[in-house]
């Protein structure tokens, strides 16, 4: 046995005390990311809890995305921990892929693979990850087609359907991991303004599935109607946060109060 | 003209040349069928070697890969069979071939895969990695296949150029296409072995070539 470096005694103690706290499925804790001489997260905190919907919201450069990525850890934080269901997955001995099958994430851009039918982006993932026979994914996969709406789509490709079809898609290919968590970043923002209602309604669902989720969008209306809570960030570090009634409805912020101000026009 | 037809087109020439040519013919097909394969997995290997993130591995690949893509083929083949006897190793003609065009492929075909990964967006592993596939399985898997569909006019095209390039095997005496027919034509006194020859290669790549534009329209489609 080596000495267990002060590092991991901390990070080990703040698991526990994650443990201990029975409410929260996704915890964030001092979390810093800095590219170079530039901060971009300057440690911020936030606790999820199971089935809430939390809509992380700003200007641009605020460190939203930023935050979003840094949880399956598609950006590395510089420091702090990202505990999901009471594990630290910054630490080293994390298996990452492992951990992130339990963090579904939704892209701006789609990103489904070009070469393969809708069926062929969902199945990828179930055979190759969990590890499921053909036939076993095929089945998941048509299932989580059903539940956004494109079970008639399964053959077809990417190229074949509209942006908000591909974005149902892969949010079918995320959701048929079962994750503990999904991650929405700015899912509608590259939508056609038509496109984007059939997405808000498959994240309704979703959500009354009860999905814990965390959302970076623009769609203060859906954020206003939807969440659970919203975030307000800005310059890095949360400025504020609250049921979105209070955040919309009676921001305490000045900051909060003028990016309001602003997106409402 | 007829000295012309005489000494080129003697199709009583070419038809006592044709046995030999057709040796010449199953060498030739015989080394495309060891090198074209080799160089095809050892160029994803070269590409995913000179694209990695440690600079130790990433520099010695690139070096290779420049090196090998400045060096004359026929240089590289006759210091493979004539010079490394000096070390020790005596290769036979087959065997230097394939290790020079072993050396030569990795290396053009190493660039073309490299810049068909780098013409796969970011987005792409970054999908496939937060649905828990690997850095392996998400080459393989997703960037790859995609990778491969971009560039399939270049490497195409570069088969085009191997298979011709295997009639330097000649100066190492292997005997290949271009080696039988250049020994017809020593024995007959006559240049038709040399223009059979021509045909076939002609014959064989003609349609390859005609591939490669096809597929180049199909990918600015």
């Amino acid at each position: 046995m080596t000495r267990p470096s002060t590092s991991s005694i901390a990070a080990d103690r703040l698991v526990s005390d994650a443990r201990a706290e029975r409410g929260s499925i996704l915890e964030l804790i001092a979390l810093h990311k800095s590219y170079g001489p530039l901060d971009v997260l300057k440690g911020i905190d936030l606790k999820v809890k199971p089935g809430e919907m939390v809509f992380l919201i700003g200007p641009s450069g605020s460190g939203k995305s930023t935050l979003l990525r840094c949880c399956n850890r598609l950006e590395e934080p510089t420091s702090g921990a990202v505990i999901v269901e009471g594990e630290d997955i910054t630490a080293p001995s994390v298996d990452l892929n492992k951990a992130r099958r339990r963090i579904g994430m939704v892209f701006q851009s789609f990103n489904l693979y070009p070469h393969k039918t809708a069926l062929g982006n969902v199945t990828l993932a179930l055979v190759k990850v969990s590890r499921l026979s053909r036939a076993a994914a095929r089945e998941k996969a048509m299932a989580a087609l059903a539940d956004v709406g494109l079970a008639d789509k399964a053959a077809a490709y990417p190229a074949e359907l509209s942006g908000g079809q591909q974005q149902r898609v892969a949010i079918a290919r995320a959701l048929a991991l079962e994750p503990k968590v999904m991650l929405f970043d700015e899912p509608t923002s590259a939508l056609d303004p038509e496109l984007v209602g059939d997405v808000l309604d498959v994240m309704r669902k979703v959500r009354a599935a009860g999905m814990t989720m965390l959302v970076v969008s623009h769609e203060m209306r859906f954020a206003a109607e939807a969440a659970d809570r919203v975030v307000f960030m800005d310059g890095g570090v949360i400025v504020e946060e609250g049921p979105p009634s209070a955040v919309f409805g009676a921001p305490r912020e000045a900051r909060t109060q003028a990016f309001l101000s602003r997106v409402k026009h | 003209m007829d000295a012309i037809r005489q000494q080129f087109f003697d199709f009583d020439i070419m038809r006592q040349a044709w046995p030999m040519l057709l040796e010449g013919l199953v060498m030739t097909g015989l080394i495309c069928l060891v090198v074209i394969p080799i160089g095809l997995l050892a160029g994803i290997g070269a590409a995913l070697l000179s694209l990695s993130e440690r600079r130790i591995v990433r520099w010695p690949s690139i070096a290779f890969v420049d090196l090998f893509r400045a060096l004359p083929p026929i240089v590289l083949l006759i210091f493979v069979y004539a010079g490394l006897p000096f070390a020790g190793i005596r290769p036979s003609p087959f065997e230097a071939v394939a290790i020079a065009f072993l050396l030569n492929n990795a290396a053009y075909y190493g660039e073309i895969y490299r810049a068909g990964i780098l013409s796969i967006g970011r987005g792409q592993s970054e999908a496939a990695r937060s649905t828990g596939l690997g850095a392996g399985q998400t080459m393989l898997y997703v960037v790859l296949p995609q990778a491969v569909r971009n560039v399939l006019p270049d490497l195409v095209s570069n088969t085009v150029e191997v298979v011709k390039l295997t009639s330097i095997a000649s100066v190492v005496s292997l005997a290949e296409l271009l080696y039988q027919a250049d020994m017809a034509r020593s024995v007959t006194y006559n240049a038709s072995p040399i223009v059979a020859a021509a045909g076939i290669y002609l014959v064989i790549l003609w349609p390859l070539v005609r591939l490669v534009s096809r597929l180049e329209r199909r990918i600015a489609a």
